[in-house]
């Protein structure tokens, strides 16, 4: 037996949450003001539920590093979100998205809570309308859609390739109406550095103040993560810089399960890396794929031309091009989920016919649905895409094909919560990419703004008020209890240590490290051999960390290099845990591909009979192994299949 | 390429601040202009220095954190991008680039390049929403939006809120970002409904934290990375003439908040 | 201030007009008879009084806004680029500043001349005697020094009036994009014919009239 409990309500899984909602338990007003909520993060996840349970009339302290809560990398995502409007007649549904996205996620993913993300996606839709979101029309006046890899329909809904942006100001706007009203207070240039419990329970967060370097203590009688994933652990990807695992990772070293933390997306779409100094990758939207089609030269002659630059890409004859996502995949061609096509570049440029100096590219090209429809029409889809891309590359891609490569994009495990997002903590939420729940092993194009705001405006409200309903007799509590001044001061050992260490190191440079050795041995390919190899030198870079790092500057004023610090220490402890799940994994599902377990075709090859589960690690101690629990995925309204895009 | 770098030093916005200046050798072309900070910064911690403090964090143009007042124009030379998406292609080998942070009464510095403007968070609080509980909302399509005022308003709804305009106005005003909201609900049905009241509270918010006022440069719409239009600005100044002049004042016995 | 100055605009061409008489009509009659009018219909008291009020509002709030302007920013930069798209912009405090004395210095030389201190040249018009304002004018222009003086303020004026009308109109909310490129062309216009209307007085009467 094991020890998780996922609380799926019973009955048929249409029911479930309707169920769920009909027996929650509920605060009545005059309580629901004497009730602290804080909420680690502002993006999607963040900023909605503070939003919403502000309404509620809860008491909400929110945090957040960037200076602004407007400016949570959810602003960056770019194609769209989904829903199951089926407003263009195609055959959509709440079953049929629900269906797509367990599919799409191979399924390792729990069916009571897609189900219930496809229910409320609907609702997502209405709300980000009512809050003046402007989504993408058409003539009629009515709400357009495009398509996105994984679906057959078309049920994205956008605002060019600024949807991220256009719902987290539609989020910040709700939370600025409920700052305004006195319910939601905001702390920014925040970082969480510890979590503090009292008898089990999730009571409160310490806080370092970045502008100040002080330390601050604040009391929650409920404490929600909603801080984002851990892709940065790769050092290059399309996260924002600040982006950090830190929160849920010191949630995990209190007592939270780590789920599935090996389920890393890694996005077909970004720039090639083209250089050393290089800090970031940048993400073409995937809505490209919708008219862009991507290849590779067919014979190797004319790639070695190419990389030396005596031939053009619009040279090679349509006959000597391999549009080989068409050829591998005709049903669903260039549209085939994230990790398939991140897969099948990789293949190809293995086999030696990436485009670039690098050895590390192929082509996205636009010429047929330019000649299609016109320039104008193509500038009207996609036209800031591809002034970024120019700004970016000096290219025009209307006249030669983006070169891309697939980047580390998107973090599908987290914090393993159960049904109402509850981690192992009582008390301690995970909401948004900061929690394992919904993607499984690969989540589909659009539907992460999808779940972070399903998770913020439509579940958190109820579920956190079902938990909520049992607190009303605890008073506040004092913010110097012990717990919270021994908590504070663990924290405090640790910012000192960081200045005190004097190495000759940067930060950065660690980071490259760790980085380079979990793309080489955990990225898109993985192997028992490399991971065991990663799970040597990760540890032994940690303690070169503790010893060599070098973190200029005091930390009374404000100090990036020490925030840096502790989110690479963190990374250095969170990069060992997803090798190790990645290890203990001998299948390939999704995001995870194990090169020892492929079909004869070089598809994923998953092992339902021992792997159907989530993989939950229970932190032990510093230099100790971790646990694993197992919650077995039941998949009752969906036949378990092996995927197929062909 | 070979540069010279003069860039601001401050420690925090009570201590004076000076210039510094650091050569910089070998960068290449493609490096982004945050990129080559990032080399100067490393190379400052291998001498044993302590980093210059900029602000930035998605490094694709979207968040608006970072913004750099550089060589006299805030983002630098480049129109329509964010200093992040700014590239050294646009530089010479051997320049001297001089870099600022924003300077405004009301975006006091922090630390070296690093301004604080949560004033724009607080104009925003003033009544830069619609004010709809989550769960009340009706279907998304139940009332049609002509597509030319959606992608209006779109286009004015794609600030980033990064500071820029202020930074350029010769005044340090806000009015293209004020602007830019009230126009983004101004041009919707369900904005329209506290268009009146938004317009007042926001100008009047703006006013208090210390903006200057705008002389119509249009320096702003000029330096903007994203474009957003002048034109937005006077539809403030209509919404916020017209509220004045026929807005009713609200009913004595007003139970509302 | 925008309406101020739009209001002054308008003041500015029923200047022009009267002054420009001076060019076609010789005698000067249309003219003097004109100032006279000016000077003695109830009707355009009333306007004097509205008129300086005016100014003094333009006045007003172009001291205020510069003083506020300059306190949004208290440290400047160190390098600074014109990145705006109008140049003379810029400079409308300036331009406004420079202008004030002009104004000031004009009154005295015709306007407070002929109210208060007296002693001007007359003329007989249709049997009645009128003071001869438009002799005053020729006989100053006469004068290169003053006339050069002149014409260099008309040319700030100029500057001043090329950013005025267009800006006014944005400042009251109108902001077409089917009218606006129409307004930014027809301010320089109006600019350029207000200044250069000025300038052709002493221009003319110092080069073709006979001392």
């Amino acid at each position: 037996m094991s020890v998780l409990d996922s609380k799926i309500p019973d009955g048929p899984i249409s029911q479930k949450w309707t169920q769920y909602k009909a027996d929650a338990k509920l605060v009545n007003p005059s309580n629901k003001r004497k009730l602290d909520v804080i909420i680690i993060g502002t993006g999607l996840a963040g900023a909605s539920a503070a939003a919403s349970l502000g309404e509620l009339g809860y008491n909400v302290k929110v945090f957040c590093y960037q200076d602004s809560p407007r400016r949570a990398h959810s602003i960056a995502a770019q194609g769209g979100i989904n829903a199951a409007k089926n407003y263009q007649n195609d055959g959509d549904s709440v079953y049929r998205l629900f269906y797509d996205t367990v599919k799409g996620g191979d399924y390792r993913a729990r069916e009571g809570n897609v189900y219930r993300l496809a229910e409320v996606s609907n609702n997502i839709i209405d709300q980000c309308v009512a809050q003046g979101v402007p989504f993408a029309r058409e003539y009629g006046g009515l709400l357009d859609n495009r398509s996105f890899g994984g679906a057959q329909v078309s049920r994205t809904f956008y605002a060019k390739g600024q949807t991220g942006q256009q719902l987290l100001l539609g989020a910040y706007s709700a939370l600025n109406r409920q700052i305004a009203k006195g319910t939601v207070t905001v702390y920014s240039r925040r970082n969480l550095l510890d979590i503090v419990t009292i008898d089990g329970k999730a009571r409160g967060v310490i806080i370092r103040n970045l502008v100040t370097g002080e330390i601050e203590r604040y009391f929650g009688h409920a404490v929600v993560i909603a801080s984002g994933g851990y892709g940065n652990v790769f050092y290059l990807s399309t996260y924002a810089m600040g982006a950090n695992a830190s929160p849920a990772w010191i949630a995990h070293k209190r007592g939270a399960y780590f789920g599935n933390p090996c389920y890393v997306q890694i996005h077909p779409t970004c720039m090639p890396v083209h250089g050393e100094y290089q800090s970031k990758l940048t993400l073409m939207s995937e809505s490209l794929r919708n008219d862009g089609r991507i290849w590779v030269p067919k014979n190797k002659k004319d790639v070695e031309r190419i990389r030396r630059k005596e031939l053009s890409p619009n040279d090679i004859k349509e006959e000597d091009r391999d549009y080989y996502l068409e050829r591998r995949y005709p049903a669903f061609g260039n549209l085939v989920p994230r990790d398939v096509a991140s897969r099948a570049a990789k293949e190809r440029t293995d086999a030696g016919y990436g485009v670039n100096d690098t050895g590390l590219a192929v082509y996205l090209d636009f010429k047929d649905v330019i000649a299609r429809i016109g320039k104008e029409a193509v500038a009207a889809k996609y036209g800031n895409l591809f002034q970024m891309y120019e700004k970016i590359n000096d290219e025009n891609p209307y006249e030669t094909p983006m070169m891309i490569y697939p980047a580390t994009h998107y973090a599908m495990g987290g914090l393993w919560v159960d049904y109402e997002l509850m981690t192992t903590i009582p008390g301690l939420f995970a909401a948004g990419e900061a929690n394992f729940s919904d993607h499984g092993a690969n989540r589909l194009g659009a539907s992460a703004l999808m779940q972070g705001l399903a998770d913020g405006y439509f579940v958190l409200p109820y579920t956190l008020s079902n938990y909520l309903a049992d607190e009303i007799r605890t008073p506040r509590m004092s913010t110097d209890l012990e717990e919270f001044v021994k908590t504070e001061q663990e924290v405090k050992d640790r910012v000192e240590k960081f200045t005190a260490i004097k190495g000759t190191e940067s930060v950065d440079s660690f980071h490259k490290r760790l980085g380079k050795i979990m793309w080489d041995y955990c990225g898109m390919g993985r192997n028992a051999e490399g991971l065991k190899k990663a799970l040597a030198l990760i540890p032994e870079l940690r303690k070169e960390f503790w010893k060599n790092v070098r973190v200029p500057g005091g930390n009374d004023y404000y100090n990036p290099e020490i925030e840096k610090a502790g989110y690479v220490a963190d990374f250095l402890e969170l990069g060992e845990l997803i090798v190790r799940d990645a290890l203990h994994r001998e299948e390939s599902c999704g995001g995870h591909f194990r090169e020892e377990y492929q079909t004869e075709e070089g598809e994923a090859l998953r092992n339902d009979n021992d792997f159907a589960y989530v993989a939950a690690w229970e932190y032990k101690g510093e230099n100790s192994i971790p646990e694993l629990h197992k919650e077995t995925l039941k998949f009752e309204a969906i036949e378990l299949k092996q995927r197929n895009y062909k | 390429m070979n540069l010279t770098l003069k860039i601001w030093r401050q420690k925090n916005a009570k201590t004076k601040g000076k210039f510094e200046s650091f050569k910089l050798n070998d960068i290449s072309p493609e490096a982004s202009f945050l990129e080559m900070l990032d080399i100067l910064n490393q190379q400052l911690i291998d001498e044993g220095k302590e980093p210059v403090a900029f602000d930035h964090d998605c490094r694709e143009g979207i968040c608006g954190t970072c913004g750099l007042y550089i060589n006299g124009r805030p983002h630098g030379p480049e129109r329509g991008v964010t200093t992040c998406q700014l590239h050294m292609r646009k530089f010479k080998d051997g320049d001297t680039i001089v870099i600022e942070p924003w300077r405004a009464k009301a975006f006091p510095i922090v630390r070296d390049l690093v301004v604080d403007r949560s004033a724009f968070d607080l104009i925003m609080q003033a009544g830069g929403f619609v004010s709809v509980n989550t769960g009340n909302a009706p279907d998304a399509n139940s009332s049609p939006i002509p597509k030319l005022d959606a992608d209006r308003a779109f286009e004015a709804a794609a600030c980033i809120g990064c500071g820029a305009c202020v930074a350029a106005c010769k005044n340090a005003s806000a009015m293209l970002y004020v602007s830019a909201k009230v126009s983004h609900l101004a041009l919707l049905p369900q904005g329209k409904v506290e268009a009146a009241e938004r317009v007042q509270k926001m100008v009047a918010k703006m006013d208090e934290l210390g903006f200057g006022n705008c002389t119509n440069t249009y320096a702003c719409e000029f330096e903007c990375p994203k474009n957003i239009s002048v034109s937005n600005i006077a539809r403030m100044n209509r919404e916020f003439l017209s509220a004045k002049l026929f807005a009713e004042k609200p009913s004595p016995i007003d139970m509302g908040d | 201030m925008s309406l101020a100055g739009l209001f002054l605009i308008t003041f500015l061409l029923v200047h022009l007009g009267l002054n420009l008489t001076l060019l076609f009509d010789k005698s000067r009659e249309v003219f003097n008879l004109a100032a006279h009018f000016m000077a003695t219909n109830p009707l355009i008291k009333v306007f004097e009084v509205i008129l300086f009020g005016g100014i003094l509002i333009h006045i007003f709030w172009g001291i205020t806004l510069f003083f506020q302007n300059r306190a949004a920013r208290p440290q400047q930069y160190y390098v600074s680029n014109n990145s705006q798209q109008s140049v003379f912009s810029k400079y409308m405090i300036h331009t406004g500043v420079i202008i004030l004395a002009f104004l000031v210095l004009h009154l005295m030389d015709f306007w407070f001349k002929a109210k208060f201190i007296g002693g001007m040249p007359e003329v007989s018009i249709d049997g009645k005697t009128y003071e001869d304002m438009g002799l005053l004018v020729v006989e100053k222009f006469k004068s290169p020094i003053f006339s050069a003086i002149y014409v260099g303020f008309l040319l700030l004026l100029g500057f001043h009036l090329d950013h005025a009308f267009q800006s006014a109109l944005q400042s009251v909310g109108l902001n077409h994009s089917k009218y606006t490129p129409f307004f930014k062309a027809f301010s320089r216009i109006l600019a350029i014919v207000i200044t250069v209307g000025f300038i052709a007085i002493p221009v003319v009467v110092y080069f073709t009239f006979p001392s």
